[in-house]
């Protein structure tokens, strides 16, 4: 009977969250088939229920620690925090959702089937202790992403969104598993703990290494949407179902982060002076592209995409910054990224009803005036983005900037400012548009309870943050401090 | 050292003061009618000078330690604290901004009717934002005010301004926002070299080296210098101003710009004496090309708002001449001229705002002869003009006076090119005068002109009260003052480092 209990605990219980998910995941497919077109509303409430369990479970293992299946899953709290991000913008993305498909006449199950197995994957990407976990959890979720930015098949660009995104990060992919087989090659493990011990001891002149590290800050950079590998980002969250792009920028972005900040800071820990020369240069150029090309979008999702790109730019200041300060600084912004990103494209998905799609800026028009709520809400997460207090965005962009001023990095802190003020032109650009133009017409709102939950919990959540930081603060702090 | 004096009363003013406008604008949410969303707006804003009064009252002016205090834990991971408290210099201007949002609410009363409840409640948030801004006392608590108090103001100008609204609202929140993120990070290399903190009172007792300290103070000035603003940044103003509804003239010219003087004040002098001392030639050369400039352009403006605003960039060339001659009576002078430059000129854009409001225009040319249709707003015209061009009897008077001999004492050149602007401050402010008051009317829709009313009479008096009161009896203002300004001269030259003879010359100015 003990031993039964303890097999349950070496085996089931590390990875009970994701279970759960995959679980719920696999049983909507099956469920699909005994619901019918119009109540198929009811399988995404089904799946946010396991989200919610899945988050549950999670919160019960933050006790519980340690490494599972000989090193392959770990159980830490960096990764637990990471799990939290992907279940809120899980969440958030299936509330968001709901609606949009039934409009789009693509309410299907395997809709929200995708999004869980999307998100067991990011899970797994946060938990990896190896490189073949790794990869395994990035293709789960890279996968599952890439039929769901495809979803709406009878539309010309979704497909190419599928298409593009697929044959990009297929390439992406490629990449990933040279730097890590050459990795393995040297030092004759896949184990990020392993990797890190042989680094510790190896030459570090090595250029094999060096190409290495290369090659994953190519591929992740891709995943991340960096400079410059951030090509098939605007087409892909354009032509994507919207509900689809909120996920993407907040999910698997996050994932890349959750990785990129345990290979960079750990396994790769030793060479940290020479990936913090090319992260800075990175993030210079992720800030500049993405905030300078946003100026003259005239498509929001576009504009989001590019807004997206920029942000990618400040969390790879944090990464370039280092450290636990630095890799905390990562970890808070990205939550907060979620959060406000999500709310910024829910109010998008808003304006989307049957036989308009309300995706130019100048869609918006007058909107403070036909539907004050929305404009409100948009206008918090509009300042939010461009990092104003007294929203939450300031203060994840005060964080990294502070980390970077702390690690010595000041001209990088410069220019992440400097690029932040201009991107108040775009983001300021739509405000304008809500409240200081005539409206055009009647503007109808596609309202639906499922989106407006979603709003509340956002826009609550960047206000509450950005008055109160201190309990997120500390527990990204207390989730990175003493672990790497 | 400087202290902060906590439970100097049973209640948390302060608190209050920053919260109230909030909630009234929480409040302001849930209210539809129009006319009830004004009294409410209006009601808060009351309450919020009434505040003032046990403030001013239980104010002791003979110390310069931080009153009022109050400090409770915020967000500790990064020792960031809620801490406020008012000296001498910020409790005058804390009592400045209600005024100020009275009256700008008093004068919104019937100019604006669109979105009447959004517009009070930006008013009560901005309220809240400057208020917040004077009595901060933690570097990231004020980085918080200031950045917040873009929002409303922004939304002021691009919803109920001018024509030309977009281009000015976004012309002033980029400026303002380009010159604060540089003062964020130095705000944050403050905090690491200062060893983590953000506390003001702590960070003014440290000595910061003097690469660091100039750095440093470039980046505050950055942001200060914008806000003021000094010539070259200054191009924001006049578009703002035009464009701006009459309430937010108001509070831009009375309050916000005054806020990077304020800056200078609080932060850049007593962190960063060594850098002040070496940055002051370059700044007395920008004040006074801004007094200069500013006056030249006023003469050439056929915009009766335009006038003005270029009338504020020479006014406050003055206030920073008098502030960076570093002596009591620049000091002294530049911020009783902060004061006056609120009163005087909130005033002369009230004054637009009541003739625009009726004749829809703010060309200069459009008016003439008004006096004899409108003798009341003409006396108040009047009045406010003399102030402004500081005739004696008037605030104007004694704060440029003060603020030229404080200057004369260390930069004589600079003092007498100065005194030139306010020659030439006489001349553009009486030709505005004698062309839209005096003569014959030129304008036939002028002949039916309504002189004020009763609500406008009484927002304007508190000003015309101020005028002579500060005009009559300056140490009203300079008494409450003193000890501040005095410690904060004594601070500077405790903490001078280098360059001996300048330290040297900063001892015997004090000593004058």
């Amino acid at each position: 009977m003990s031993s039964t209990y303890q097999q349950f605990q070496q085996i089931i219980l590390p990875i009970l969250p994701e279970l759960v998910v995959i679980g719920v995941a696999l049983s909507v497919l099956v469920l699909d088939f005994f619901i019918e077109k119009e109540r198929k509303a009811i399988l995404g409430w089904y799946s946010l229920g396991g989200i919610i369990i899945a988050a549950y479970a999670s919160t019960k293992l933050m006790s519980m620690g340690g490494i599972f299946f000989d090193g392959t899953f770990l159980l830490d709290p960096f990764s637990t925090y990471f799990k939290f991000v992907f279940y809120i913008a899980c969440g958030l993305g299936i509330l968001v959702s709901m609606n949009y498909l039934k409009i789009e006449d693509i309410h299907r199950g395997e809709y929200y089937a995708l999004m869980l197995f999307a998100t067991s994957g990011m899970m797994m990407m946060a938990s990896a202790g190896d490189l073949i976990t790794l990869y395994l959890g990035l293709e789960l979720m890279a996968l599952s992403v890439y039929i769901l930015a495809g979803f709406m098949r009878r539309d010309n660009r979704s497909n190419e969104a599928a298409i593009k995104y697929l044959v990009l990060g297929a390439f992406s992919s490629g990449i990933m598993i040279y730097g890590m087989s050459l990795l393995y090659g040297l030092s004759g493990t896949t184990s990020l703990s392993g990797i890190l011990s042989f680094l510790q001891s190896a030459d570090l002149a090595n250029p094999v290494i060096f190409l290495s590290m290369i090659m994953l800050i190519v591929s992740f950079g891709f995943k991340v949407a960096a400079v410059p590998f951030h090509m098939w980002v605007p087409d892909v969250y354009e032509g994507a179902p919207t509900p689809v792009t909120a996920f993407m920028s907040a999910g698997p972005k996050v994932a890349g982060f959750a990785v990129l900040l345990r290979i960079f800071l750990y396994t790769l820990g030793p060479l940290h002076e020479h990936s913090t020369a090319i992260l800075s240069g990175l993030a210079v150029l992720t800030m500049a592209v993405g905030n300078i090309m946003a100026l003259s979008q005239t498509n929001i999702k576009r504009m989001l995409a590019y807004s997206s790109i920029a942000h990618a730019g400040y969390a790879l200041v944090g990464l370039a910054a280092g450290g636990q300060e630095g890799a905390a600084s990562v970890m808070l912004y990205v939550c907060i990224y979620a959060l406000m990103n999500m709310g910024a494209f829910g109010v998008v998905i808003l304006l989307r009803k049957a036989g308009e799609r309300g995706e130019e800026i100048t869609d918006f028009a007058g909107l403070g005036k036909t539907n004050k709520t929305a404009a409100f809400l948009m206008l918090i997460f509009l300042f939010s983005l461009t990092g104003i207090p007294p929203m939450a965005g300031f203060v994840g962009k005060f964080y990294i900037f502070k980390s970077a001023v702390q690690a010595g990095l000041v001209w990088l802190a410069v220019a992440g400012v400097l690029f932040s003020s201009i991107s108040a032109y775009f983001y300021l650009r739509v405000i304008m548009v809500m409240y200081m133009s005539e409206p055009k017409g009647p503007i109808e709102l596609s309202f639906a309870p499922s989106l407006a939950l979603a709003l509340a919990i956002s826009a609550t959540s960047v206000i509450w943050i950005g008055v109160y930081p201190t309990d997120l603060l500390n527990y990204a702090r207390a989730s990175i401090i003493g672990i790497f | 050292m400087l202290e902060l004096n906590l439970h100097q009363l049973d209640y948390p003013l302060l608190s209050l003061l920053i919260f109230i406008p909030v909630l009234g604008s929480f409040l302001l949410l849930f209210i539809r009618n129009a006319a009830m969303v004004r009294r409410i707006a209006l009601a808060f804003s009351l309450v919020e000078l009434g505040l003032c009064l046990p403030l001013l009252l239980n104010f002791n002016s003979a110390t310069p330690n931080m009153q009022f205090g109050e400090s409770l834990s915020w967000i500790a991971a990064w020792n960031i604290n809620y801490r406020i408290g008012v000296d001498g210099i910020s409790v005058l201007f804390v009592a400045l901004s209600t005024l100020l949002t009275v009256i700008s609410i008093m004068v919104s009363w019937t100019a604006i009717q669109d979105r009447v409840r959004e517009f009070m409640i930006a008013m009560l948030f901005l309220e809240a934002a400057m208020i917040g801004v004077f009595v901060s006392l933690d570097l990231f608590l004020f980085y918080i005010f200031w950045e917040a108090m873009l929002i409303p103001m922004y939304l002021l100008i691009g919803i109920w301004g001018g024509p030309n609204r977009l281009y000015a609202a976004i012309k002033f929140f980029l400026y303002t926002l380009v010159g604060s993120v540089l003062m964020l990070i130095a705000i944050i290399a403050v905090y690491f070299a200062a060893g983590r903190t953000f506390d003001v009172l702590e960070i003014m007792n440290h000595t910061f080296s003097t690469s660091f300290q100039f750095w440093a103070f470039a980046a505050f000035f950055a942001a200060f210098a914008v806000k003021v603003p000094m010539f070259p940044v200054h191009t924001w103003l006049p578009d703002a101003h035009v464009e701006a509804p009459t309430a937010g003239s108001i509070i831009l010219a009375g309050i916000l710009i005054k806020m990077g003087a304020y800056g200078f004040l609080r932060f850049s002098l007593p962190f960063f004496p060594d850098a002040a001392v070496a940055w002051t030639p370059a700044i007395m050369t920008l004040s006074v090309i801004a007094i200069i400039y500013g006056a030249y352009m006023a003469f050439a403006q056929k915009d009766f708002k335009k006038l003005i605003a270029y009338s504020s960039v020479s006014h406050m060339g003055f206030v920073t001449l008098g502030m960076f001659a570093l002596n009591l009576q620049g000091m002294e002078g530049g911020i009783l001229q902060m004061l006056n430059h609120g009163v005087s000129t909130g005033a002369l854009f009230l004054a637009v705002g009541v003739i625009y409001e009726r004749t829809h225009t703010r060309l200069i040319a459009d008016y003439g002869g008004i006096a004899a249709k409108v003798p009341v707003y003409a006396t108040f015209l009047l009045i406010i003009t003399l102030s402004s061009i500081g005739l004696p009897g008037t605030n104007g008077f004694i704060g440029e006076f003060t603020i030229l001999l404080g200057a004369f004492l260390h930069y004589k050149l600079a003092a007498v090119i100065a005194s030139l602007g306010i020659i030439l401050g006489a001349g553009y402010m009486l030709w505005l005068y004698q062309r839209v008051a005096l003569g014959k009317i030129t304008n036939p829709h002028n002949e039916h002109l309504a002189d004020m009313n009763m609500r406008e009479v009484v927002a304007a008096l508190p000003l015309v009260a101020l005028v002579f009161i500060i005009g009559l009896y300056p140490n009203a203002a300079f008494g409450v003052m003193h000890a501040s300004v005095a410690n904060l001269l004594q601070h500077m030259h405790a903490k001078m480092q280098s360059a001996p003879a300048v330290t040297q010359t900063l001892g015997t100015l004090i000593g004058n």
